[in-house]
């Protein structure tokens, strides 16, 4: 598809694959340097320094090494990886082809999620003509010794196994039950291999890093947040749809931006996110700030906030896999909570429960989907107060 | 079925034969979901079966089974409608669209049509937001739902 989107990176222009016929002129070790100088961080949501990952990968001492790119876009409010996936393609593979450069992989995984099986085709033909151009299979671009391929696959409906070592759990034909950390994937990943898993959106970034340079990336964002994020709206606004933006930018500029009238709320983060109230619509995107995957899902003053906690615990309480108690066992406690206070019954007791057993679940759940499966409730009795009426006990 | 091991080897410790397959345990879901595309369902036979070629307990097969919300042991409808019923979907009158399913298929959500034909069902988000209410309709995304246009589709399902 021929794209039409403007933005400060992902979606400027490009030669397709300059990126990667830079990366085999400087070198693997250049490569990795640029990718830690631009300080890019993991587009998927929890941030973590890609250039650190990446050289984690490449000093690991094993024959076999794998880059698996998350395609299992699962968050509520999210779809910017649809998007890349549908109008990009390209340029995510492209990245996985450079990574695999970087640290000496060999195997390339998409782990798409069964709800975009209807992209497979599309995909395997992008993979297919990659190939028959030299920029998949052996000796890539003529660089001797560079072999490396990508095949394609598909998840079978599991939000927990967009976490990377339950992702790796499900490639390897278990149930998608998240691992302790560590061991990191970057070491011992898919089938016990050293392993970089990123988002599609941090792999689509990456032939611009390398071709465009560090310096060039890093003149956009803030200091602590190098670069652009795009961003899925939806909900009330006139505009919904796949922004790229600096980071840094600010929520009352988003809201501006997709033309969105007489908002009450702003859930960032999808339903592990937070709720922001008009007060705090000066914050800005940024991981120093309000740090999301890039879901932004949009309330006006008609909505019942309390609703929208209720949707998000059940959302998890349908998700979580079980595993440990204080997720499985907490989050339908929240919602027998939740609904105590929409029928006003609950009592300030009950508020107070619901603070402590938020924290125990933060602290003591195993993986992101229960440390955060309370963070949307929490912050709309924090920032909403006139959204409910406690009982007078 | 779809043949997992080639060549299955038998080792031997003098008193227990032991068959080993060359087939990987990874590949596990991917046969799995073409059994679920080609089945409407995975059936205890199959999960035997594929338990065996895989040298695993079939008690393992099942419990990977009844994980994933896309595999099923009940039998599913040759046609499967998903609707999301996430929150962008809910404010966008998702009630109103999942309403419509069920009256113009005769049966309420999570149940299949007597003649096994479709199958109604809800999921998570499905990445269509933008596009709500949206639906999964045999792998199709379909965004902007409208009780007119759930009318069409059950029709065209049902033909
Ligand atoms: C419950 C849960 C779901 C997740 N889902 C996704 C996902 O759909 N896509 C994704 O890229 N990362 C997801 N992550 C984050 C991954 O574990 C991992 O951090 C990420 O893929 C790393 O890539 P990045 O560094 O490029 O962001 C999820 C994490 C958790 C805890
Ligand atoms: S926090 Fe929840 S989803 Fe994560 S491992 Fe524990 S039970 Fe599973
Ligand atoms: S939140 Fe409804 S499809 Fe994503």
């Amino acid at each position: 598809m021929e794209k039409s989107r403007k933005g400060p990176i992902i979606f400027s222009t490009i030669k397709p694959f300059a990126g990667l016929k830079e990366s085999l002129k400087i070198g693997r070790s250049e490569v990795l340097d640029q990718v830690r100088n631009s300080n890019i961080r993991g587009r998927g949501g929890a941030g973590f320094p890609t250039g650190v990952k990446w050289n984690l990968t490449a000093t690991a001492t094993d024959n076999k090494k794998y880059v698996i790119c998350n395609a299992d876009e699962g968050e509520p409010g999210t779809f910017k990886d649809r998007v890349l996936l549908g109008e990009y393609a390209k340029l995510v593979f492209e990245g996985m082809v450079i990574c695999a450069f970087a640290v000496g992989a060999d195997e390339g995984i998409l782990y798409l999620r069964g709800e975009y099986i209807s992209f497979l085709p599309e995909l395997d033909k992008t993979l297919n003509q990659m190939r028959k151009d030299n920029l998949l299979g052996e000796n890539i671009l003529s660089k001797k010794g560079f072999n490396f391929d990508i095949k394609i696959r598909l998840g079978v409906g599991a939000y927990v196994c967009g976490e990377e070592t339950s992702l790796i759990e499900s490639l390897e034909g278990h149930r998608g039950e998240p691992r302790n950390k560590p061991p990191f994937p970057t070491n011992t990943g898919f089938n016990g291999h050293p392993t970089v898993i990123n988002n599609v959106e941090t792999f689509a970034a990456i032939a611009h890093v390398v071709l465009k340079g560090a310096t060039w990336f890093k003149s956009f964002g803030t200091d602590k947040s190098s670069g652009s994020k795009l961003i899925s709206v939806s909900g009330d606004c006139r505009k919904p749809g796949v922004y790229e933006i600096p980071f840094g930018t600010t929520l009352k500029k988003v809201l501006k931006m997709v033309d969105a009238k007489d908002t009450k709320a702003v859930q960032v983060g999808g339903a592990s996110g937070t709720c922001v109230s008009k007060k705090d619509f000066k914050r800005m995107i940024a991981f120093e700030d309000l740090s999301t995957g890039g879901s932004i899902i949009i309330f006006n003053q008609k909505r019942n906030l309390l609703d929208v906690a209720e949707n998000f615990l059940n959302f998890f309480a349908e998700e979580s896999c079980g595993q440990c108690t204080p997720c499985r066992e907490g989050i339908p406690v929240l919602i027998e909570k939740l609904k105590k206070i929409k029928n006003i019954k609950a009592t300030k007791g009950d508020i107070e429960d619901i603070f402590s057993l938020a924290e125990t679940m933060q602290l003591a759940s195993k993986c992101g989907l229960g440390q955060t499966a309370s963070d949307a409730l929490i912050s709309i009795l924090n920032s909403f107060k006139k959204e409910y009426t406690l009982a007078k006990s | 079925m779809d043949k997992l091991c080639s060549v299955p080897k038998t080792i031997t410790d003098g008193k227990t034969n032991v068959t080993i397959c060359d087939a990987k345990r990874s590949q596990l879901i991917p046969v799995l979901r073409k059994i679920q595309e080609k089945e409407g369902y995975i059936s205890n036979r199959k999960m035997q079966e594929v338990a065996f070629s895989l040298g695993i307990h079939p008690v393992e097969v099942y419990s990977v089974v009844t994980f994933y919300s896309f595999l099923t042991i009940e039998k599913k409808g040759k046609h499967i409608i998903r609707i999301s019923n996430c929150i962008t979907a809910d404010m966008a009158g998702a009630k109103k669209i999942i309403k419509t399913f069920e009256k113009e298929l005769g049966i309420k959500l999570g149940e299949t049509t007597k003649d096994k034909k479709i199958s109604l069902e809800e999921t998570s988000c499905i990445g269509m937001c933008d596009q709500s209410p949206a639906a999964l309709i045999d792998g199709k995304l379909v965004g902007k739902l409208t009780p007119q246009k759930v009318k069409n589709i059950v029709k065209e399902l049902k033909k």
